[in-house]
């Protein structure tokens, strides 16, 4: 199945590796960001309607 | 707008205005390199043009924050902003009186600094000329940068990250120009390009400038 | 119809709402079939030899990096001219993206030059403007961050924005003066129409491409969102402390 890299099997594996690290970092964190944004406006919602 | 210009040197040079404290800088980096690299003369020559035009480039970030900050601070800014004097007026001025308290002083210093470095007879001409013609772009874009963090607590380091890659194709062609002279090529190449560099930025940053104030004034 | 009724939030929600799995599966989808089909079934180049695998990774990033700071140039004028609220969120929300497909570039391609050209980094006109494009992600970023007013913040940031494009573009040119380059031209020229490069590696590429444009389209309309609720959260806050 993995293919044979030759002598250059460290320069792509690693490249693969720091760029999908990186690119599950930020959406990662853009998700993370999001729902914890959406939590706390809801509970911010909440608290305003129960005054009301 | 003579008038605001005679106030700015005024206060420039009285002490506390920061004058001549990018002039000493600019001395003691140039002091400092030869410790850092070692003393051959050979090595020496051939990174000065580099080593003055970068420490002219920070000598000129020190003071930037000094631009609009304590205007802002005692409401002078707003009295500028109210007066019949257009912003963009005001903006050029400040950044005149900048060039002229630290800009111009960088130019003179740097001949004698570059005999410090052992600069090459030829590159110094070509070096002076390109420090000339570069500071007053590195005093306009540096004034809009001031005019972007000027209602910061602590714009001064943001000031520096904005404003250095700006300054990114001045250095570059000065310094280009210094070597080329340093290496008997014919220097006027780069030298033009910076005078157009610096023209257009005069003729079109007091605008963004003058822009940045009244977003920050509102 | 216009595109303006997006700049209505509410609206712009109620569409990126069922937009928006749209995007990220087709972007999952498109990137991963992208790079498996590159990683596990091209040949290897016959000079580059395994290291032309890193072209899936390396070239889309690179094109993302630069789109995505021409995105923020448009958002941040549309913002400046008719002050939609939408417009100068998305600009905020893009910058980060940005700033990782600039990382990705730039680090792939060090990785990528280490065996090819014998360095890591050379100061190639290419490799330089990433560079100072990098610089200037950052300080976009950092002067949103400084800024407590958001709509001062959008305001200066856009200029920012406009000032820094000019001199990015500057920049590009100022360097091919200075240094001639290692890195080789465009392989993929649009404009010509030839393409130096085979089938066997362009299909994967082009796969691959298409899916960073719509991974970078997902996570902006993800974080335009979360930047909307955000902001929402901000008034209900200053409204309630008024209420008191």
């Amino acid at each position: 199945m993995m293919p044979d890299l030759g002598k250059y099997a460290d320069a792509v594996l690693s490249s693969y590796a720091v760029s999908l690290l990186l690119l599950f970092g930020i959406i990662g964190l853009s998700l993370w960001r999001n729902k914890r944004v959406k939590q706390q406006l809801a509970e911010a919602e909440m608290q305003l309607s129960n005054k009301n | 707008m003579i008038a605001l210009l005679r106030r700015d040197l005024v206060l420039a040079v009285r002490a506390g205005g920061g004058f001549g404290l990018g002039l000493a800088f600019f001395l003691i980096l140039c002091v400092l390199v030869p410790f850092g690299v070692g003393p051959e003369p050979a090595l020496l020559g051939r990174i000065a043009p580099g080593v003055l035009w970068v420490g002219a480039l920070l000598a000129c970030l020190l003071s930037l924050d000094r631009i609009f900050q304590l205007d802002f601070e005692d409401g002078t800014l707003d009295l500028l902003a109210t007066s019949p004097l257009p912003l963009e007026a005001v903006a050029s001025v400040k950044a005149f009186a900048h060039w002229l308290t630290t800009g111009l002083p960088l130019v003179l210093a740097a001949a004698p600094l570059g005999l410090l470095l052992n600069l090459p007879g030829a590159a110094m001409p070509w070096l002076v000329a390109g420090l000339a013609l570069g500071t007053p772009a590195l005093s306009v874009i540096g004034t809009f940068g001031a005019a972007l963090t000027v209602g910061l607590k602590r714009g001064g380091l943001l000031i520096s990250l904005l404003v250095l890659p700006l300054y990114m194709p001045t250095l570059l062609f000065g310094a280009e120009a210094a070597r080329r002279g340093a290496e008997g090529l014919s220097p006027t190449t780069p030298l033009l390009l910076m005078a157009g560099l610096t023209a257009g930025c005069i003729a079109v940053m007091p605008f963004a400038t003058a822009a940045a104030l009244r977003m920050n004034l509102r | 119809m216009s595109i303006w009724r997006y700049a209505n939030p509410t609206q712009f929600m109620a569409t990126t709402g069922w937009m928006l799995p749209l995007f990220g599966v087709s972007a999952a989808a498109f990137v991963a079939t992208g790079l498996i089909w590159g990683f596990f079934f091209t040949p290897d180049d016959f000079r580059q030899g395994s290291t032309v695998k890193i072209i899936y990774l390396h070239v889309p990033s690179a094109l993302m990096a630069i789109n995505a700071w021409l995105m923020m140039l448009v958002a941040s004028l549309i913002w400046l001219v008719r002050r939609h609220h939408v417009s100068a969120l998305a600009a905020k929300a893009a910058a980060p993206v940005g700033l990782v497909m600039t990382v990705i570039a730039l680090l792939t391609g060090a990785i990528w030059g280490q065996p090819m050209w014998g360095t890591y980094w050379a100061w190639d006109p290419r490799l330089t403007s990433f560079l100072i494009l990098f610089l200037f992600y950052l300080g976009y970023i950092a002067l949103w961050q400084a800024i407590e007013t958001q709509d001062t913040a959008a305001d200066l940031t856009s200029i920012l924005c406009l000032v820094g494009s000019v001199f990015a573009l500057l920049s590009r040119y100022a360097v091919n003066f200075w240094n001639q380059g290692l890195h080789q031209g465009t392989s993929v020229p649009v404009a010509t129409g030839g393409r130096t490069v085979s089938d066997v590696f362009f299909i994967p590429l082009a796969i691959s491409m298409i899916g960073f444009g719509l991974l970078f389209v997902a996570l902006v309309l993800l974080r335009t969102r979360t930047e909307i609720r955000a902001r929402r959260l901000q008034a209900l806050l200053a409204q309630s402390t008024a209420v008191e």
